[in-house]
């Protein structure tokens, strides 16, 4: 049995949510080449006590039985001072659709779990989810190098996952523990890893400094880029604009990424923007607007992007349309300034890990089975993190003041009274 | 001119010199170190500090900004007052840095440029920001007074893996000090966190900071001749203040009187009068100590006024005398 039977036609096209530009069989996995359920059990006559079910599929089955790679249309890009854009078609192999699939379910149950834990009052403060965005986090890593740089704002901890820290980590680091990724003294805005710079909490700020570790990769003269992100609610900020025209007038390798989920805290894009059109807001630098919900055109958009800014030609700017299933933070229901049926909506038609899957499924590169062994792989990552971020004990009251400084030796800091005198450790 | 003697036989450099020198040495020492800012480059910089520096070393190296107070991830920023606009960047971004963190992130950066009084410049451009700055934690504040203090200052500054403000004075890049041969080598540095006593004395404590030093110097001068004799102590260091100094002063000659240009409310001198109570020197003050400040006003334009908004040398003589009850 092979599947080159089904491969002699042409690669078929991607679920019916999307354009169709090409006549297809709605679901090419229908004539696969899979054998039924009964097919199977009525070969393995060795085991006859056994009872014919379901499970056995899995056993049988081989992985030559999956789609290697399908070329999948996605959606075009609007360009800004552009003559190209990205492609219109995007190649995903068996491997990448699983590990997107796997980063962005990661991600999702994560936050998930981190909201549960608020509620349990285990996390304390802020906390901004990532619901619904996956796709970017997931796009973006995967169209760039651990070697590259990225920073964000404060809806980070999708980033935190897919810039290398563990899922343990960043939960631990949200309940404040010493196995925290930042030892239990960043919190949910401010984690950090290699080449990662968090996590920032003031509205915009990390712009510019993204622009400085921009010129640091043109400083050092070692072909990387920095990939800076900042809300549609920050978009508006004077530091942005001021960073946009050092970045454009020193040819800084810098993609300039809005994430827009369509709301800055309660307020609408169009109550806030003069122009809503992100993409176009750095005026002289070219941009592009990408639909955000698909993993494959995120990637393909950075890709692209990340060209741009590797050939010299200096920043570009990227407008990831996406949304949050969640309010802007836990202390917001996010039902006051918007619909619960506009959430629903994107969450049935739009929402980035069903569409990859959907898609795979679809074409025949995964079973359903294999998505769900996945899940339940994270849902025991996940819960184990969990456990792991309750049971964790909080950093202990001697390392208080360390980390002021960097290569010192030890100095002293007074505490909450003259006669408190405490100890700092770089 | 005037200028100060300060030890054996030498040359006369300005401040300005003395921190162009140290700029310069400390970027060949380095390549990663590179200075950015306002009219830091083919302007050879507002106040002729970074002159010659891009001639030297290039674009690359010394970076001309656009007029821009907020993104100013590098060095010079043309007066402190802009730093105002900045201010978010330099406390959140670099002084807190490190410690959310966990130690993950060092930010070795200078935040330079003049503080203060000038002449003429009115209330938005002369403010002193070392009380703001040395408020927060995770940065340390410097402000030099004479030449050798900024070369050695500076240097320190630049090689130090933290955020370091470094607050000149513009009113002081003209000034002609002695500089020994030693202060002139090209690994010449202070460390941070450590007073000097410029002059020694035994009936009270003068303690200042940047342009206030030369006035303390100069009272004490004048005060010499009632047989007055004051121990000045240039602080060079807001933060980390070296208190240790001003408490061994004061155990000395028993009566302390700061002077800064700052505004008196939640300032430098306030700060030293709270350390000291809490230290070992309270037991050994004849009297409280007196703070000599600027005063509690906006900068005023007109000559007259802006003179008599700042500490002047009869304001010092004046303070010292009501301090030993004189």
């Amino acid at each position: 049995m092979s599947e080159y039977v089904s491969l002699t036609s042409p690669p078929p096209s991607a679920p019916a949510a999307l354009e169709q530009t090409q006549r297809q069989p709605e679901n090419p996995a229908a004539v696969s080449t899979r054998a039924s359920t009964e097919q199977l059990v009525s070969i393995q006559t060795d085991r006859p006590e056994q009872p014919a079910r379901a499970a056995r599929v899995v056993v049988a089955r081989s992985f030559t039985d999956f789609t290697p790679q399908v070329t999948f249309d996605i959606k075009k890009c609007d360009l800004h001072r552009l003559e190209e854009g990205p492609p219109l078609r995007a190649e995903l192999t068996r491997e990448q659709g699983l590990q997107y699939y796997h980063t962005m379910q990661t991600v999702r149950r994560m936050e998930l779990k981190a909201d549960q834990l608020y509620k349990q009052k285990i996390i304390r403060g802020f906390c901004h989810l990532y619901d619904g965005q996956e796709a970017c986090a997931a796009g973006i890593e995967a169209a760039i190098n651990l070697s590259d740089h990225l920073i964000t704002a404060y809806r980070a901890h999708g980033f935190t996952y897919t810039r290398g820290v563990s899922v343990k980590e960043i939960l631990a680091e949200l309940t404040g523990r010493k196995g925290g990724v930042a030892k239990g003294k960043g919190g949910s805005m401010h984690m950090y890893a290699p080449h990662f710079y968090g996590g920032n909490g003031i509205v915009g700020a990390q712009v510019p400094v993204g622009a400085g570790i921009a010129l640091a990769c043109s400083y050092q003269g070692n072909n990387q880029l920095c990939v800076t992100l900042y809300g549609d609610g920050a978009a508006n900020q004077g530091q942005i604009f001021e960073t946009f025209n050092m970045a454009a007038l020193w040819k800084l390798p810098c993609i300039f990424i809005c994430e827009n989920n369509k709301y800055g805290m309660g307020t609408a894009v169009e109550r806030a923007a003069a122009s809503t059109d992100y993409y176009k807001r750095g005026d002289f630098i070219p941009g592009l607007r990408v639909d955000g919900m698909d993993v494959l055109c995120v990637r393909e958009a950075t890709r692209f992007a990340a060209e741009h800014c590797r050939a010299g030609k200096g920043p570009i700017v990227m407008e990831l349309q996406t949304y949050r299933y969640h309010g802007h933070s836990m202390s917001d229901p996010g039902v006051s300034y918007r619909t619960r049926e506009e959430i629903q909506e994107v969450r049935s038609k739009s929402d980035p890990i069903s569409m990859l899957k959907e898609r795979m499924l679809a074409n025949n590169m995964a079973s359903a089975e294999e998505f769900k062994e996945i899940d339940i792989a994270i849902r025991k990552e996940v819960e184990e993190a969990a456990q792991f971020a309750t049971l964790d004990p909080e950093p202990p009251l001697d390392e208080l003041c360390d980390h002021i400084f960097h290569n010192e030796p030890p100095l002293e800091v007074r505490g909450t009274n003259p006669w408190s005198k405490l100890k700092s450790v770089s | 001119r005037r200028f100060h003697g300060s030890g054996s036989a030498a040359v006369q450099v300005t401040v300005r010199d003395a921190l162009n020198q140290a700029m310069d040495e400390e970027l060949e020492r380095d390549e990663r170190v590179f200075l950015m800012g306002e009219e830091v480059a083919q302007y050879d910089g507002a106040y002729k500090v970074s002159r010659g520096l891009w001639k030297k070393y290039g674009d690359k190296r010394i970076i001309d900004t656009p007029i821009s107070e907020v993104t100013k991830p590098g060095v010079c920023f043309m007066t402190f007052n802009f730093s105002m606009q900045a201010i978010d960047q330099v406390i959140n971004s670099a002084a807190k840095t490190y410690y959310m963190s966990a130690g993950q992130q060092p930010v070795p950066i200078v935040f330079r440029g003049p503080n203060g009084a000038s002449a003429g410049v009115a209330a938005q451009h002369s403010q002193c920001f070392a009380a703001w700055y040395a408020h927060c934690p995770g940065l340390k504040v410097v402000s030099p007074w004479n030449s050798e203090d900024a070369r050695g200052l500076l240097k320190s500054a630049i090689r130090d893996d933290n955020p370091v403000v470094f607050l000149e004075n513009e009113l002081m890049y003209g000034v002609s000090f002695e500089m020994t041969e030693e202060s002139q080598s090209k690994d010449f540095t202070i460390p941070i966190g450590e007073a000097k006593v410029e002059r020694q004395g035994s009936h009270v404590t003068l303690v200042s900071h940047s342009r206030y030093v030369g006035h303390c110097l100069d009272a004490a001068a004048v005060l010499a001749k009632e047989g007055i004799e004051c121990e000045v102590i240039n602080l060079r260091t807001i933060r980390p203040m070296d208190v240790e100094s001003i408490e061994a002063s004061v155990m000395k000659t028993n009566h302390l009187v700061t002077v800064e240009g700052g505004w008196p409310q939640f300032g430098v001198g306030a700060e030293i009068c709270a350390r000291v109570m809490e230290g070992p020197a309270f037991n050994y003050l004849d009297a409280p100590v007196t703070r000599v400040t600027g005063v509690d006003i906006p900068m005023p334009y007109a000559k007259t006024l802006e003179e008599h908004s700042l500490p002047q040398v009869k304001d010092i003589i004046f303070s010292v005398k009501k301090t030993l009850n004189i």
